[in-house]
């Protein structure tokens, strides 16, 4: 059996609050250089709600302009406001923060978010009328906690604050008084987490167009970890996410790999599907407080807004073959394995040039590639350089070497098979997955045949290796339902020895 | 620079002496390049770090500066860094890192 | 004068630049020792 993908959904909640208090650049900041000239200026380079609507690679990421329009547009982008400032789009929305806050306590099951009465009263009914957030999720708002109880859990109880413009309207407990796992921040950072993550898996269940019964099973591919001290990452947060999402016959886990867990995860989501063990299986990610602000201090250097304000989120859902969807071609997987080293060479061939040599494919065959989608007015101003472009010359470079295209063609190949990032640095949220839902689009209109994405992730960050890690899978054109050509090889055969033998009866009772 | 590699270049000074280190950087562009650098030579400029006003003063280059490739095996080279020439831009990494070494370094001769 | 040979060589290398293992390789190749290597990450 094949899979398809039927389903996207991609959301952003504006967090410039959240990134003020809770991204660790600013954290580690408060503790190392708590008088530095940093803090004091960031404040003064924080954008608007309005702002980040009118900013273009948002408007892209939510799908209301194609990465092409965006690619025409000069970089930087910041000082550019975009015609189109929807808060929605054809992939999901952008949320503000007063909103994503109540999000937050609708999706606490333990009473650890305490709102701000007053907060709540002025906003919850805004959040109610977001068509993704049905009154299931809407009437598990609290009621609110008076102002002066927040502030005293803030200050004597070591309760993390909420904030949203600059005041205090709630705080996130901690879970225990003595575990670190279950410290405020971690609570804070997961259950913003979880909101967000819910947010990625409603709206790409409504834009399928999918019953929410049908989903058999959901795989988180974050980069947070939920549990207590005797089992620190313990898990479950796509169970948890989809007991709020109303996703009852859903059972799911997680999958972890850094920046590489979404295209792990949807590898093995379409395996599941393909094998018959789940027929629908949903994976998703929401965004990591931790990142907000992690550049901040080139962002303010330079004179920019801080452009890491934005929580990202998205899901995706595969389901079994019908015969219309784009399909996850599962005998195209690049794998980054233990002896493959951590030489960029070595990374992308094994990603990119040896799962297409193993079926006869050239690099110029596939139409698009989407590895790393950071989006460059981020990273450039931060010394990261433009990502997605250094992996498109990468890619360029080994096509010049095996010969698939002349070296001066390079510039031309990267035009033409590559894109511009658009996504936020949220880690797993930008590699490889935010195109999937443009490449959906283009598949099904004719535009391209094939797209591959390629997720990469930095192990080596947690300590417990040196090790690289990648993998890459291909989305293709549906090929026709059970047009499979194995299964169909093997039906045949059955079916002339069937009539051979049944002839054969035949012959046998005209002799007797 | 994170501020666990700062901890561990300084005590990697202290304990070999600040002659006998040679910091090689891998950074994507120029800018980022000249800034590592900084860090080890005059001090920390983002003044987070714990190479905050220290001047090391050390030698460093980018793996890709022609003073340290020429010292490398070449095929290592070609097989673990050469493809990257084509991504990065050499010329202005190597711009940046002369500039802090004339100014910075205490050990080129 | 080799910059390398004999030293003691310390690696910050580059998720989107050049990794710090792949640096080390060549830096031992020089007859430098490679006393830490490790990779940032600004992603």
């Amino acid at each position: 059996m094949k899979s398809v993908i039927k389903g996207t959904g991609y959301i952003l909640a504006h967090g410039p609050d959240m990134m003020l208090h809770n991204g660790t650049t600013q954290t580690i900041e408060r503790i190392v250089n708590p008088d530095g000239e940093y803090l004091k200026q960031l404040p003064d380079h924080i954008r608007s709600f309005e702002d980040v609507l009118a900013y273009y690679p948002n408007q892209v990421y939510i799908g209301n302009v194609a990465p092409e329009e965006l690619a025409e547009v000069p970089q930087p982008w910041y000082d550019k406001a975009c015609p189109v400032n929807e808060r929605y789009g054809r992939f999901g929305q952008i949320m503000p923060q007063e909103e994503f806050l109540l999000l937050m306590d609708a999706c606490d099951v333990f009473d650890l978010v305490r709102m701000d009465t007053e907060f709540v009263s002025e906003y919850k009914d805004k959040l109610a009328d977001d068509p993704i957030v049905d009154s299931s999720i809407a009437e598990r708002m609290s009621a609110g906690t008076d102002p002066k109880e927040v502030a005293r859990l803030v200050e004597e109880d070591g309760a993390e604050g909420l904030y949203h413009n600059g005041r205090l309207v709630g705080c996130v407990l901690r879970a225990h008084d003595i575990d670190p796992s279950l410290s405020a921040h971690v609570m804070l950072e997961n259950i913003a987490y979880k909101a967000s993550c819910v947010l990625a898996l409603l709206t790409a269940v409504s834009n399928g167009g999918i019953d929410k019964d049908e989903i058999e099973y959901v795989i988180d591919c974050s980069e947070e970890a939920c549990g207590d001290m005797n089992q620190r990452g313990g898990g479950n947060f796509a169970k948890s996410a989809a007991e709020i999402a109303g996703l009852n016959n859903a059972t799911g886990s997680d999958c972890r790999g850094f920046c590489a867990a979404p295209a792990h995860a949807i590898v093995e989501a379409a395996a599941l599907v393909a094998s018959g063990a789940y027929r629908t299986v949903a994976v998703t990610a929401g965004g990591a407080t931790a990142k907000l602000g992690m550049n901040g201090k080139d962002h303010v250097r330079k004179g920019l807004p801080v452009l890491e304000d934005m929580l990202g989120g998205f899901a995706v859902i595969i389901t079994a073959d019908d015969g219309i969807n784009p399909e996850i071609n599962l005998s195209i997987l690049g794998r980054h394995t233990v002896g493959t080293g951590s030489a960029p060479q070595a990374v992308i061939s094994a990603l990119v040039t040896e799962p297409l040599e193993r079926n006869g494919l050239k690099i110029t065959d596939i139409d698009k590639y989407s590895p790393e989608m950071q989006n460059p007015d981020i990273t450039k101003p931060a010394g990261a350089g433009d990502v997605a472009l250094a992996n498109y010359k990468m890619i360029g470079a080994l096509a010049v070497k095996q010969g698939d295209i002349e070296k001066k063609a390079l510039a031309e190949f990267i035009a033409e098979h590559g894109l511009v990032g658009w996504a936020p640095t949220q880690g797993h949220i930008p590699s490889g997955v935010p195109y999937i839902g443009f490449a959906c689009d283009d598949i099904l209109s004719g535009r391209i045949k094939r797209a591959m994405i390629i997720g990469k992730g930095s192990l080596f960050l947690g300590r417990m290796t040196n090790l690289f890690d990648g993998v890459s899978f291909v989305i293709q054109a549906n090929t026709g339902k059970d047009k499979d050509a194995k299964a169909n090889e093997s039906e045949i055969r059955k079916m002339i020895a069937e009539s051979m033998s049944k002839l054969a009866e035949t012959l046998l009772a005209d002799e007797e | 620079m994170d501020l666990e590699n700062q901890r561990r270049v300084k005590e990697f000074a202290q304990q070999y002496g600040p002659e006998n280190v040679v910091v090689l950087l891998g950074a994507a562009e120029g800018e980022a390049s000249g800034l590592a650098a900084e860090t080890v030579t005059n001090g920390d400029p983002t003044y987070a770090g714990p190479l905050t006003g220290v001047q090391l003063g050390l030698t460093v280059y980018h793996v890709c500066e022609p003073e340290v490739k020429q010292e490398f095996d070449p095929d290592i080279y070609d097989r673990q860094v050469s493809m990257m020439e084509m991504v990065l831009d050499v010329e202005d990494i190597t711009k940046e890192m002369s500039a802090i070494r004339d100014e910075y370094c205490k050990y080129i001769h | 004068m080799s910059v390398l040979a004999d030293k003691k060589v310390v690696i910050i290398g580059d998720r989107d630049g050049i990794p710090g293992q792949a640096i080390a390789a060549c830096a031992e190749s020089a007859g430098a020792e490679v006393v830490f290597s490790s990779t940032e990450c600004f992603v």
